[in-house]
């Protein structure tokens, strides 16, 4: 095993509760009516190209990216179209969405190889990797939901002499790419072939923290297994410390390099890709899957049987945490993700898509805000700040709109994992005084740069 | 419709808070004032109890007809900042003139500026300060520490000098001479001074403590101390006649004390590693100044308080070094 590293400034260690860590990947049946939505990644919703009352298979085309950032969505059943209207998501705003009526049998669009067979000859080219990435919808799964193709094409000049595949799953609580590492090894590993090869490098280095030593050897007893097979993929052990899976964080700690303010990962050499997207990514190439569905953690302390479910998008949340126990009392939050950066909920029923990693439950006494103090300067937000800011001077300066200040003490270096608000004695709400200021200060800049 | 909370991330948050970092460095406290009770018996415990009583009751008062904002009486720093000024005066002040620092160290140095976190100066400083030029007979007249055993708790004290006060009046030569001046008596406590400061192995405890919860960072007191271990030591080097030991300046008068409880307070002094070291130098460099040359046989409290006034523009000058921003090179 490599020695264990890690990112040199900040960070925090909130309590890790992988209640689901054992829990195997259970396939969840599909409702009657499944709620695509259009909009699933980072950038511009797809455009609907189905219309009501058509029949459509699984794995159809229903949405088409519409612009440069936006990722393709397909139909992850056989039906009908009921009607295309909106529905409220994670985010609470009603968004466009296709409402399928399903057929008992799933009918495939031609051309998916459906067996479970591993395949690992990797016939297509770079450029064909990225088009099919492409074709198949294939978005960031951490949470970020950035479309990975974009990611892939390296722009001229620079090159990526690292892949690296974020298995971190910080976040505490979800256990879905630990699950995903666990029992579907052979083929995430091709996989991360596969991505070595769309943006030609010999290197790729899975990063993962200590806490998932089980992941760890068996990913290193099938490297060496096949060495011919995966040549080049490297497993690096990180420290369990949040947040070790920010893009920028799991660069610097296995590389040593740092992302320039304000510019792309690519500058340091490297592309960053989850686990989750990586397997989607085997089975865009190997097997012309496009992405329908993802694992899902359902979790929370009072939840019954935490679990890890294969579900396809579109269904509703709902009925997952019924699937886990049913929902608990005094459930007050429901989030989607994890506790440190995931989105609370106000409905359960918003359906799943491609950035769900996880459902979690909290009860009151878990959530609720605690008493806001005074500020006592002690510094903890910015020792705890893995970017180097200062919290409390940028909720501070955000909290009288001084842009200029928060402009020039770094506010959009902000990474938004919420390591100052966890380890604040104060209970100051720094990271939403400082989302306000970034929000603030992006607008600012941009329209400045139109000028 | 809403059903269920929305608020931002993140939804989860570690079980510190400002009252667990008060009553700790309470706790840490609570050997020193133990040895303090052993040496100075009733007068140390009645002088502590109305300190921290008048400054939490000060506080309350300001706070409930003055600000008409919430009561944060619990949370433990009014009672600290008793405690500290407690510490600071000698046993047999007369306790009116405690209640009168206490109304001076919480009304004026912390109500004033808004209350907790807001205040420049560590307020038990601002009120052992006011006291020491207010009432300076009082303010230095030390009694001498005698064990409770020997003499009953209740025992009135015999007063009589401190280390560094015979320094100041007789020269080094003298300090060696007087037969109760032995370092292990310094270091157990038996000596004259502020009850507070007079036992380092009960202080430093503490710290300790402090220390391995995190709630101070260990940057500051090491400055402070090698600090003044250098200088007074090239003193010493220069003209071992004339100045004393670097090791006694350690454990003689407040250093200890102020070094790890008063120049670790959070909200006075500055938030980088590299600024604490900065206000670290300036403390001692004060300090051993002030004891060697100036009027003042100590000056630990004065040195802490100029550096507190220093502290936004220490802040200002020592930022942390921004992931991915590179320092400009100079030209």
């Amino acid at each position: 095993m490599n020695p264990i590293k890690t990112f040199p400034r900040g960070g925090v260690h909130p309590e890790e509760n992988k209640l689901s860590a054992n829990q195997p990947i259970q396939d969840f049946p599909m409702p009657k009516q499944i709620i695509v939505p259009l909009g699933q990644c980072l950038g511009a919703p797809a455009d609907c190209i189905v219309k009501k009352g058509d029949r459509v298979l699984t794995g159809q085309l229903i949405g088409t990216a519409k612009g440069f950032v936006s990722a393709n969505v397909h139909s992850p059943a056989t039906g009908t179209v009921a009607k295309v209207d909106v529905v409220m998501d994670h985010t609470g705003y009603y968004k466009p969405a296709v409402f399928i009526d399903r057929e008992e049998q799933d009918e495939w669009v031609e051309g998916v190889i459906q067996t479970d067979e591993l395949l690992t000859e990797i016939k297509l080219d770079s450029k064909q990797i990225i088009d099919r990435v492409k074709d198949c919808g294939i978005v960031g799964m951490g949470g970020a939901t950035f479309p990975t193709h974009v990611k892939l094409m390296v722009p001229e000049g620079k090159k990526a002499e690292y892949i690296i595949i974020n298995a971190a799953e910080c976040e505490p609580y979800l256990t879905c790419d630990f699950r995903l590492l666990l029992e579907k090894t052979q083929e995430f590993l091709v996989g991360v072939k596969i991505l070595m090869k769309a943006v030609n490098t010999d290197k790729g280095i899975i990063g993962i923290e200590e806490n998932k030593m089980e992941a760890i050897e068996l990913l290193e007893k099938t490297i060496n297994a096949h060495r011919d097979l995966y040549k080049g993929i490297e497993v690096q052990p990180l420290k369990t410390k949040y947040p070790q899976g920010g893009e920028k964080q799991i660069i610097k700690a296995i590389t040593g390099r740092e992302v320039p303010s304000g510019k792309l990962p690519i500058e340091t050499g490297c592309v960053v890709v989850n686990v989750a997207s990586t397997y989607a990514i085997y089975e865009a190439v190997q097997k012309n899957k496009p992405l329908i569905e993802r694992i899902v953690t359902v979790t929370g302390k009072s939840v019954k049987k935490p679990c890890n479910l294969r579900v396809r998008f579109g269904t509703p949340a709902n009925l997952l945490i019924e699937a886990a126990g049913g929902l608990p009392e005094n459930i007050t939050d429901v989030i989607n993700g994890g506790p440190m950066m995931g989105k609370s909920v106000s409905v359960t029923d918003f359906p799943c898509m491609k950035g769900t990693s996880g459902i979690l439950l909290m009860t009151l006494d878990e959530a609720q805000d605690r008493r806001q103090t005074n500020c006592i300067r002690c510094g903890r937000c910015a020792k705890a700040c893995p970017m180097g800011l200062q919290p409390f001077l940028l909720h501070k300066v955000a909290k009288l709109n001084d842009f200029d200040e928060t402009e020039a003490n770094h506010i959009m270096d902000c990474i938004e994992c919420g390591s100052c608000e966890f380890t604040c004695p104060a209970n100051i709400p720094l990271l939403d005084y400082i989302r306000y200021g970034k929000a603030k200060t992006g607008a600012i800049i941009r329209a400045r740069n139109q000028k | 419709m809403n059903k269920y909370t929305i608020s931002g991330s993140p939804h989860v948050h570690s079980t510190e808070n400002t009252q667990k970092i008060m009553y700790r460095v309470l706790l840490a406290l609570v050997p020193a004032l133990l040895v303090a009770i052993y040496y100075f018996g009733w007068y140390a415990l009645r002088l502590t109890l109305v300190s921290m009583a008048a400054c939490m009751l000060t506080e309350w008062l300001i706070q409930k007809f003055l600000i008409k904002g919430p009561l944060t009486i619990n949370d433990g720093s009014a009672a600290l900042t008793g405690l500290l000024l407690a510490f600071n005066v000698p046993a047999n002040l007369p306790i009116w003139m405690v209640i009168v620092g206490s109304v001076v160290a919480i009304g004026i140095g912390k109500m004033a500026f808004g209350g907790l976190g807001k205040n420049p100066f560590n307020p038990a400083l601002v009120g052992r300060v006011f006291m020491l030029v207010s009432f300076p007979t009082a303010m230095t007249t030390w009694p001498k520490a005698a064990p409770i055993f020997d003499k009953g708790f209740f025992a009135d004290a015999v007063t009589g000098p401190t280390p560094l006060g015979i320094l100041k009046e007789a020269g080094a030569g003298s300090l060696a001479q007087a037969g109760d001046m032995q370092f292990l008596d310094m270091v157990l406590g038996n000596r004259g001074g502020a009850f507070g400061e007079v036992c380092a192995i009960a202080l430093l405890l503490g710290a300790i403590y402090l220390i391995a919860r995190k709630v101070i960072d260990i940057a500051t007191p090491l400055s402070i101390l090698l600090t003044v271990f250098i200088f007074t030591g090239i003193c010493y080097l220069i003209n071992p006649a004339n100045f004393i030991a670097p090791w006694y300046h350690l454990i003689y008068g407040g250093l200890i004390l102020g070094a790890f409880f008063m120049a670790t307070d959070m909200v006075t002094t500055p938030m980088t590693t590299q600024g604490k070291i900065l206000f670290g130098f300036g403390v001692g460099v004060i300090t051993v100044v002030i004891r060697l040359w100036g009027a003042y046989p100590e000056g630990v409290s004065f040195a802490i308080l100029i550096m507190n006034a220093l502290t936004p523009l220490i802040n200002k000058a020592f930022k942390p070094q921004v992931f991915g921003v590179v320092k400009p090179a100079k030209k």
